[in-house]
């Protein structure tokens, strides 16, 4: 193996065992914890079954996968069995049970597992016939029916962990398609290089016998519990159905439980008040509407927007909650949501919120059109307006401070306000080079 | 002015008696109805000035009002009212002859006032509609790709009817509008009723590409 420069002098290279302690297979013992033994989540491989031993007895996690695995292969397998079984009888740790106790109680499982078992013996009886060994067939039937009912009754997060494990292998993601066609192709070539062999043989028929007789057998018991097979793979398919529908199903009364539910009772305890009532009604109403015309679930707006249309609605959604009037937002177009954008974005909330706070008006428009140049923004309230010229020094900060921010980034801000007339905050900023470059591509 | 005879539908019998209480003393009533079928019959039976109509039903789409009412009694206009907020419905409802949109949370007097410009001939545009046609008639491609039309001058607003529509988006009134553009209101009128009339008539590939795009969204 190549030295590692990193390696401080005399901890790795000297001797084999710390050579091996640096793959993690210590030869000493450990603190030894006390308690009942249990699969172990930390240092989980399969099951956690050698991360638990290993911590109840002291010795590292990869000594003890190293002599798991040497002993099923010098056993021909046998001992992967205790694997297997260990992992289906010893409760994970931090559950109640273990996964053998839940799959007592799962009928479909258990019909799952003997369908399999059945498809297996029948494998194993063609390939006795075949003159093949017997030898491996009892562990690969008993772990291949443990691990369906492990695959069934195992807990929502050790399922997870067991679905990430399995999809590099390809079991559960669709494989790219070059490589199944790569598949069909080789596929194609071992069948047609079979027939050949076997053409070539026909002058010898007796060879062939043996071959009719297998085949003879796989048709015969195909018939018998095919039909017995077909059910058991449906129903798996229909129960896999059936839970979805009620994942969603939950999900959906969760969202509305969210949303619309809490809306409700609070409406219920401030039914007296009118202003806090149509203040509720409306921003239930807008995030409902969100969600089902436009998909976007309940609460998604909290984090950051993505665009300028999705940042308008979030203003819009804040200064409604927040200041119980009614915001008029509308959007011409959108682009995405770079610095520039959430500068502008971010006056557009502080003329908003201004116009809440100090118009009086029980309306603000908000305007925002994006352009192929620039981003303008308008905000106009109906309220009682200002003279600009008249403001006092120490009321300037809004103006100042928004005209700053905007002019900073190549943007302007302009203010139009009379006493009586109500104000209107015109803010607009060019887009960025790039921006624009990817909005033609 | 004589008051306008209305007609309503709407399949909320509760949202109908808001609207009735609302335009009492300023409008007729001459009617009301909660779906497609019963609707269209009633309309063609009554035959009012302008029809309050919801863009959604039960029993099918608002245009199917208008375009069934319309063939048979062009003088009937419609004025879509509508909690929806999905463009493409709106869009439809306009192109199958409603002379407006506003929104369900529009005031009494914002409504009768709305009423009368539609009796009278004009189109009304809310905000949102506005911003919808702005998008619509701005989206996509360079003009070069877009199928050709018969008539290109549908195809596209002119400089002042954006001015317009966008001033509308920004909250003005018609009366504001016309303020800020120095022009009268009766210009502002004929521009919005300009661009009611391309959206109507637009045979632009844009228009429907654009409704489609929304949909998937």
């Amino acid at each position: 193996m190549p030295s590692d420069p990193w390696e401080p002098p005399g901890t790795g290279q000297g001797h084999w065992t710390a050579r091996l302690e640096r793959h993690g297979i210590r030869l000493t013992r450990g603190p030894v914890s006390r308690g009942p033994l249990r699969r172990a989540h930390d240092g989980q491989l399969f099951g956690g079954v050698a991360a638990g031993l290993a911590m109840r007895t002291g010795f590292s996690v990869g000594l003890i996968r190293v002599a798991i695995v040497v002993l099923a292969l010098v056993s021909t397998g046998y001992l992967a069995m205790p694997y297997v079984l260990a992992w289906l009888f010893i409760p994970a740790d931090g559950a109640e049970s273990n996964i053998a106790s839940k799959a007592l109680t799962d009928k479909r499982g258990i019909g799952l597992a003997a369908g399999l078992t059945s498809v297996l013996v029948v494998v194993f009886v063609i390939a006795s016939a075949l003159n093949v060994s017997w030898l491996p067939a009892l562990p690969v039937i008993v772990c291949a029916a443990a691990l369906v009912l492990i695959s069934r009754n195992a807990s929502e997060d050790e399922l997870t962990y067991l679905r990430s494990l399995a999809d590099p292998a390809g079991l559960t993601s669709t494989a790219p398609r070059s490589r199944r066609v790569l598949r069909y192709a080789i596929g194609a070539l071992l069948i047609t290089a079979g027939l050949y062999a076997l053409l070539q043989g026909h002058e010898r028929l007796a060879l062939l016998r043996p071959l009719a007789g297998v085949m003879l057998l796989v048709g015969g018991i195909a018939l018998a519990l095919g039909p017995w097979w077909l059910r058991i793979a449906r129903e798996a398919v229909a129960e896999r159905q059936a839970r979805i529908r009620a994942e969603e199903r939950a999900e959906m009364a969760s969202r509305v439980h969210d949303s619309v539910l809490q809306t409700l009772a609070l409406i219920q305890r401030r039914a007296g008040d009118q202003q806090q009532v149509i203040q509720l009604a409306r921003a239930q109403e807008r995030e409902l509407r969100a969600w089902l015309f436009d998909g976007r679930p309940p609460g998604s707006m909290q984090g950051q927007a993505a665009t300028v249309a999705d940042g308008v609605r979030l203003i819009q959604q804040e200064v409604e909650s927040q200041h119980g009037l009614a915001v008029d937002a509308v959007t011409v177009g959108d682009c995405e949501l770079d610095d520039d954008m959430s500068a502008l974005l971010a006056a557009a909330r502080e003329a908003t919120v201004n116009a809440a706070k100090w118009s009086g008006a029980d309306t603000v428009s908000l305007f925002a059109e994006v352009e192929p140049d620039s981003v303008s923004i308008f905000v106009r309230d109906r309220g009682q307006g200002f003279d600009p010229a008249a403001v006092p020094a120490d009321r300037k900060g809004l103006a100042e401070s928004v005209r700053a921010r905007l002019a900073r980034r190549g943007g302007s801000a302009t203010i139009r306000s009379s006493p009586g007339e109500g104000t209107e905050v015109s803010l607009c900023m060019p887009r960025s080079a790039d921006d624009r470059m990817s909005r033609r591509s | 002015m004589s008051r306008p005879r209305v007609f309503l539908v709407d399949d909320h019998s509760m949202f109908r008696s808001g609207v009735r209480s609302e335009l009492a003393g300023a409008v007729d009533i001459v009617g009301e109805a909660a779906d497609v079928g019963p609707a269209v019959a009633q309309i063609a039976e009554s035959l009012p000035e302008v029809v309050l109509l919801d863009v959604h039903l039960p029993g099918g789409g608002g245009q199917d009002v208008v375009a069934a009412i319309k063939a048979e009694h062009p003088d009937v206009k419609f004025l879509a009212l509508s909690a929806s907020d999905a463009p493409e419905d709106v869009i439809a409802v306009i192109r199958a002859g409603a002379r407006g949109y506003v929104t369900k949370t529009i005031s009494g007097t914002e409504l009768i006032d709305a009423i009368g410009r539609v009796a009278a001939g004009d189109a009304v545009f809310s905000p949102r509609l506005a911003g919808f046609v702005l998008d619509a008639f701005s989206a996509g491609l360079p003009a070069g790709l877009d199928r050709p039309s018969f008539d290109p001058e549908l195809d596209q607003l002119t400089g002042r009817e954006r001015e317009v529509l966008r001033l509308i988006a920004r909250g003005y009134t018609y009366r504001e509008v016309a303020k800020e553009l120095f022009i009268s209101v009766k210009t502002v009128e004929s521009h919005v009723s300009s661009v009611l009339r391309k959206l109507q008539l637009s045979s632009r590939h844009q228009l429907t590409r654009w409704a489609a795009e929304r949909r998937l969204t």
